[in-house]
C-alpha cells in the first residue's frame, strides 16, 4: 500500500546541511517542498541558571522583553510586519537555553531572519513597554498560583531537587518579578546573550544552502567577547526518605499530584533503558502500567501517565494523575506500588518489545510537519548527536534489555525515597492533620 | 492544499473521504458521527461524550486494553473527541499499519460491550475529568455564559455534562444512545495519506458492508427564540484575575454571515488558527489587542467563532489588567465595536486577514493528520467544499459586509456579558 522515496525519510548527512558559522552559530537546514511554508527554530546558550536569586525570572524576562522593540523598530512595528505576513516569531525561555521559534511562508522566511537579528542585537527595552510586559508576567504567574496541576509541580521541583538551580522556577515569583529593573534586562542581554553555542534550524520549502546563506548574511557578523560560558550544574542531593506536600487551594474540585525524582540526564548511557523503562511505566497504550491501574481499573483519574524529562541536566521522572480529592491518597498508594514493582521485577519481554516497536514506528510521525523535523534536528545538536543519528535509532532502541531497564530504575526511583506533591481543595475528612501534611517535609 | 479527493455513498448511507498524499509513510484515518451535546436531553446532559469513552472499552473481537496497545505498538497515536455537533475518532499510523486502525473502527460502530462494571469505572473518571474542568474560572464562567445563552437550545450546558447527570446516567441509557446514533448513515470515515484510492476504498467496502444502515437518528430540537435583551452573570471565584467574557448570537457555518464574521473577528481579535495540528499566529496588530492591552486595560484578548449546525455564540474574552477594571475595558471595546459599525474597514485590513489565513492553511497543509481532519470536521456542519472554497470565499468578504455583520450582530441585546470577578483568596485556610 505504501510508495517509497518520500521526500520525509528520516533526516540524515544526506540531506542536512549543517554549517558551523566563524562565530559560532550551528545552522541546520533541511528542505522540504510539501507546502510552502517554513519553519525557524533555535536556542542561545542563555537561560534561568544565570538568574541571580534575588532577581529569580530575569532570564525570561529578558527574553520576551526582546520582542519589545529594537533600534529599528517598535514594538508595533515588529508585530505588524510579522502579523501582516501572517508569520510568527518569538522566544521562550528555559532553564539551560532561552528558545526562540517562528514560522512563515518560504517567501519570507528573510523576513524572520531580520527580525531574529534585529531583535537579538539591538533590543531597546522602551520602559513602557516593560512595564507592560511585566503586569503580564504578573498576571502569569497569578493564574499559575491558583493552576493545581502548576502548583503541583512547583512544589514537586522545591522537593526533589532542594538546593539546586532546578528548584527554582524559570518564571520567577511575583517578588523577584517585581524587582527586576529596566537596567538588570539591558545589563543581562549585554552580558550573556552572544552567538557561541547557538543554533538554528531551518526546515521547510527553501534551498538549505541559501538557508544559511541568509542566516550568515544577518548573524555572522555578531561577536559578543564577554560572553560567559555555561554554566556547571552542582549534583543533585538525593531524598533520604519520602517526603510528601499537599497544597490546598481554595475553591478547587480536583487534585493534581506529581511524584518521582530525578532522573537520567539525555546524555546518560542509560537514557535509551529508561525513556522505554518509562513507556512501559506510564506511556504505552492508554499510560501504561499507571494508566491501567489509576485510570481503567480503579477509576481513580480522568488522566495518570509517566514523564522522563532527560535534558541536559537531571530532569525529573515522576508520575502525574488528577483525581477526587478524596482519591488522591488511594492513587498514591497504587503508583507507589507499581514504582516498587517496576524497581524490583524485570519488565516482561513483550511489554519491552512493544514499547520498542511504538518508538521505531512513531519516528515518522513525530517528523510530519516542519517543526517537527526542525526539533528533531534541533536535539542532534543540543545532545551532541551526529547527522546521522536518525538511521541508527531504531538500533539503539532495540538493543535495550530488561536488565538495563531495571538498574535505571533501581537508581533512579527508589520506592521509599520519592517526593510527593499535591495541590487541590481542603480534604473533607482530613482537616485536622493537613496543616501538619502541607509544612511537613 | 491539493485539491483531488474521493468522496461517495455507500449504499448502508457511509459517507466515505479519501484524499492521497504521498509525501510522508503516514495515514490519517477519521470516523465523525452526528452526534453531541446538541442531541442530549435534559437529565441525559454528557452522555454522548461518555459514550466515547465507553468506545475504548473494548468489543469482543477488540477487547479493552488490547486496541490501544496494538495502536501503540504500530507507532501510531488515536485519541476522540465530542463537541457540539459531532464525535470524532481518530488514528494516525504508519502507512504500513493501517488495517488495524480501519478494522477496529469498523468494529466498534456496531460491536462495543458497555461492560456495566466498565460504565460504573468510567462514571468516577469522567467525574474527575469535569472536576478538572472546574478548577479553571474560564470553564465555570464559560459554562455560566453558555447556561444562560440558551433557554431552549440543548448548546445551553457543556459537553462534559452536568455533574448531576453523571452521578444518575445508567448503563442501558449510554448503550442506547451508542446504537442510536452509531450507524452508517450517520457516519463519515475520511482518511489521508499515503494509499492508493481504488485499493482503499475496496477496503472500506469490504469491513463496512456487513453493517446495516440502521435507521436515521431522530432529533427534535427547539430552535433558539431570539435573544429579548442583554443578559449578564457574575461568577466569583478565588485567585487574582478578573475575566471579561462576551458572547454574541451567531448564525450557523452555513449562513451567509459566517465569513464576514470570520473577518469581523480577525480584525477585532486576531486571526484564530483553522488548524487542529499545526500552528497560529498571533494578535498583537488586532484592534481589541491595540486599543486593550497597549493601553493597559487588558492583558490579553481572543475571540472564537465556532463552525456549528445551528447558531451558537462569538466569544471575546479579555484578561483584565490587575490596574484596570471591567468597566473599563467593557466601555473601550464597545468604542472600538462603534469604529467598525461607523465606518467600513480598510481594504488593506482585509487583505491582511486572508493573507493570515492563506498562511494559516500552508501551516495546517504540512500535516497529513490536519487534512484528513478537515475532510471529516466540514462535513460535520456543511460539505468539504465549505472548506475547499474557504480561501476565495474570504477574499471575496467585502469591508460593507464587516461594517454590517458589526452592526447587526455586535450590539447588547444580542449578547451574554460574563464577569469572572476573583475574590482574592488563593490557599483554603479556614
Amino acid at each position: 500500500m505504501t510508495t517509497n522515496n518520500h521526500p520525509h525519510s528520516l533526516p540524515s548527512s544526506t540531506d542536512v546541511l549543517r554549517i558551523q558559522l566563524p562565530n559560532g552559530i550551528t545552522v541546520l537546514a533541511r528542505a522540504n517542498y510539501s507546502s510552502p511554508s517554513v519553519t525557524l527554530s533555535g536556542y542561545l546558550e542563555v537561560g534561568a541558571l544565570f538568574d541571580p536569586p534575588d532577581r529569580l525570572g530575569l532570564a525570561e524576562f529578558t527574553s520576551l522583553a526582546l520582542m519589545r522593540g529594537t533600534a529599528a523598530y517598535s514594538f508595533d512595528q515588529i508585530f505588524d510586519l510579522l502579523e501582516t505576513a501572517g508569520a510568527s516569531f518569538g522566544y521562550n525561555g528555559g532553564t539551560h537555553t532561552t528558545g526562540f521559534g517562528g514560522k512563515a511562508l518560504a517567501e519570507d522566511l528573510p523576513l524572520l531572519l531580520h527580525l531574529l537579528n534585529e531583535t537579538l542585537r539591538s533590543p531597546t527595552f522602551p520602559a513602557e513597554e516593560i512595564e507592560r510586559l511585566r503586569a503580564q508576567i504578573l498576571t502569569h504567574l497569578a493564574i499559575q498560583a491558583q493552576d493545581t496541576a502548576e502548583i503541583a509541580s512547583l512544589t514537586f521541583d522545591q522537593i526533589v531537587y532542594a538546593g539546586h538551580p532546578y528548584s527554582q522556577p524559570e518564571e520567577g515569583t511575583p517578588e523577584t518579578v517585581n524587582r527586576i529593573t529596566r537596567q538588570d534586562l539591558v545589563d543581562f542581554h549585554q552580558r550573556n546573550y552572544g552567538p557561541r553555542g547557538m543554533v538554528i534550524a531551518v526546515v521547510g520549502a527553501i534551498e538549505p544552502q541559501r538557508a544559511v546563506d541568509l542566516v550568515a548574511e544577518q548573524l555572522g557578523d555578531w561577536r559578543n567577547p564577554a560572553q560567559p560560558a555555561p554554566i556547571q550544574l552542582p549534583p543533585v542531593t538525593p531524598l533520604k526518605q519520602q517526603v510528601s506536600r499537599y497544597i490546598t487551594l481554595a475553591g478547587k474540585s480536583q487534585a493534581d499530584l506529581i511524584i518521582g525524582a530525578p532522573g537520567p540526564k539525555r546524555r546518560d548511557p542509560a537514557y535509551y533503558a529508561a525513556a522505554l523503562g518509562n513507556s512501559i511505566l506510564g506511556q504505552f497504550g492508554m499510560y501504561g502500567r499507571i494508566g491501567d491501574v489509576v485510570r481503567e481499573r480503579n477509576g481513580l483519574a480522568y488522566y495518570a501517565y509517566s514523564s522522563l524529562s532527560g535534558g541536559i541536566g537531571p530532569g525529573p521522572w515522576y508520575i502525574a494523575a488528577g483525581t477526587d480529592p478524596q482519591n488522591s491518597e488511594r492513587a498514591v498508594e497504587l503508583i507507589i506500588q507499581e514504582i516498587r514493582r517496576f524497581t524490583q521485577e524485570l519488565v516482561d519481554p513483550d511489554e519491552l518489545a512493544d514499547s520498542q516497536a511504538n518508538f521505531i514506528g512513531h519516528l515518522p510521525l513525530s517528523l510530519e510537519s516542519n517543526s517537527g523535523v526542525a526539533a528533531a534536528l534541533i536535539n542532534l545538536e543540543r545532545y551532541e548527536l551526529d547527522l546521522d543519528f536518525y538511521l541508527r535509532f531504531a538500533d539503539l532502541v532495540n538493543s535495550v534489555t530488561r536488565e538495563e531497564i531495571l538498574e535505571v530504575a533501581r537508581r533512579c526511583l527508589n520506592p521509599d525515597r520519592l517526593g510527593i506533591a499535591i495541590a487541590g481543595p481542603r480534604r473533607k475528612f482530613e482537616a485536622a492533620s493537613q496543616k501538619q501534611k502541607t509544612e511537613g517535609r | 492544499m491539493s485539491e483531488d479527493f474521493t468522496r461517495l455513498q455507500l449504499e448502508n448511507g457511509l459517507t466515505v473521504l479519501l484524499k492521497e498524499i504521498h509525501t510522508a509513510p503516514i495515514i490519517s484515518h477519521w470516523v465523525w458521527y452526528r452526534v453531541g451535546s446538541r442531541d442530549e436531553t435534559p437529565g441525559k446532559t454528557g452522555i454522548s461524550h461518555w459514550v466515547e469513552h465507553m468506545q475504548f472499552k473494548g468489543t469482543q473481537r477488540f477487547p479493552a486494553g488490547v486496541l490501544d496497545k496494538a495502536i501503540s505498538r504500530g507507532g501510531g497515536y488515536w485519541n476522540a473527541m465530542t463537541y457540539l455537533d459531532w464525535t470524532t475518532y481518530y488514528e494516525t499510523m504508519p502507512a504500513d499499519q493501517i488495517d488495524l486502525a480501519l478494522e477496529l473502527e469498523a468494529d466498534r460502530m456496531v460491536n462495543s460491550l458497555f461492560d456495566p462494571r466498565e460504565v460504573e469505572s468510567e462514571r468516577t473518571v469522567i467525574i474527575s475529568e469535569r472536576q478538572g474542568n472546574e478548577n479553571e474560572p474560564l470553564f465555570r464562567l464559560g459554562e455560566e455564559i453558555q447556561t444562560t445563552a440558551f433557554q431552549q437550545h440543548p448548546y445551553g450546558h457543556e459537553t462534559i455534562g452536568n455533574m448531576a447527570d453523571l452521578h444518575t446516567i445508567q448503563r442501558d441509557d449510554l448503550y442506547r444512545h451508542y446504537r442510536q446514533y452509531y450507524t452508517p448513515a450517520n457516519a463519515i470515515v475520511a482518511l489521508a495519506g499515503d494509499f492508493e484510492t481504488a485499493a482503499m476504498l475496496e477496503q472500506l467496502k469490504r469491513l463496512y458492508a456487513v453493517i446495516p444502515a440502521g435507521g436515521a437518528p431522530v432529533r427534535v430540537l427547539s430552535p433558539e427564540p431570539a435573544p429579548t435583551g442583554e443578559k449578564q452573570v457574575t461568577v466569583r471565584g478565588p485567585g487574582e484575575t478578573t475575566y471579561v467574557q462576551l458572547a454574541y448570537h451567531v448564525p450557523s457555518a452555513n449562513h451567509p454571515d459566517f465569513l464576514p464574521l470570520t473577518v469581523l473577528d480577525s480584525l477585532l481579535c486576531g486571526p484564530s488558527s483553522l488548524n487542529l495540528f499545526g500552528g497560529g499566529i498571533s494578535n498583537k496588530t488586532s484592534r481589541l489587542y491595540r486599543a486593550l492591552v497597549d493601553k493597559e486595560l487588558a492583558v490579553s484578548v481572543s475571540g472564537g467563532l465556532q463552525a456549528t449546525i445551528d447558531p451558537f455564540l462569538y466569544n471575546i474574552l479579555l484578561t483584565i489588567h490587575p490596574s484596570s477594571d471591567p468597566e473599563a475595558a467593557l466601555r473601550v471595546t464597545e468604542a472600538e465595536f462603534k469604529r467598525l459599525k461607523d465606518s467600513p474597514p480598510p481594504a488593506e485590513e482585509l487583505a491582511r486577514a486572508v493573507k493570515q489565513a492563506r498562511a494559516l492553511f500552508a501551516y495546517g497543509s504540512e500535516s497529513i493528520s490536519n487534512q484528513a481532519f478537515w475532510l471529516g470536521y466540514a462535513e460535520m456542519f456543511a460539505d468539504y467544499n465549505w472548506f475547499r472554497t474557504y480561501l476565495e470565499r474570504l477574499e471575496a468578504v467585502t469591508p460593507q459586509d464587516v461594517q454590517r455583520a458589526a452592526q447587526q450582530y455586535l450590539l447588547p441585546e444580542n449578547r451574554v456579558l460574563g464577569i469572572y470577578l476573583p475574590t482574592g483568596e488563593i490557599h483554603d485556610d479556614e
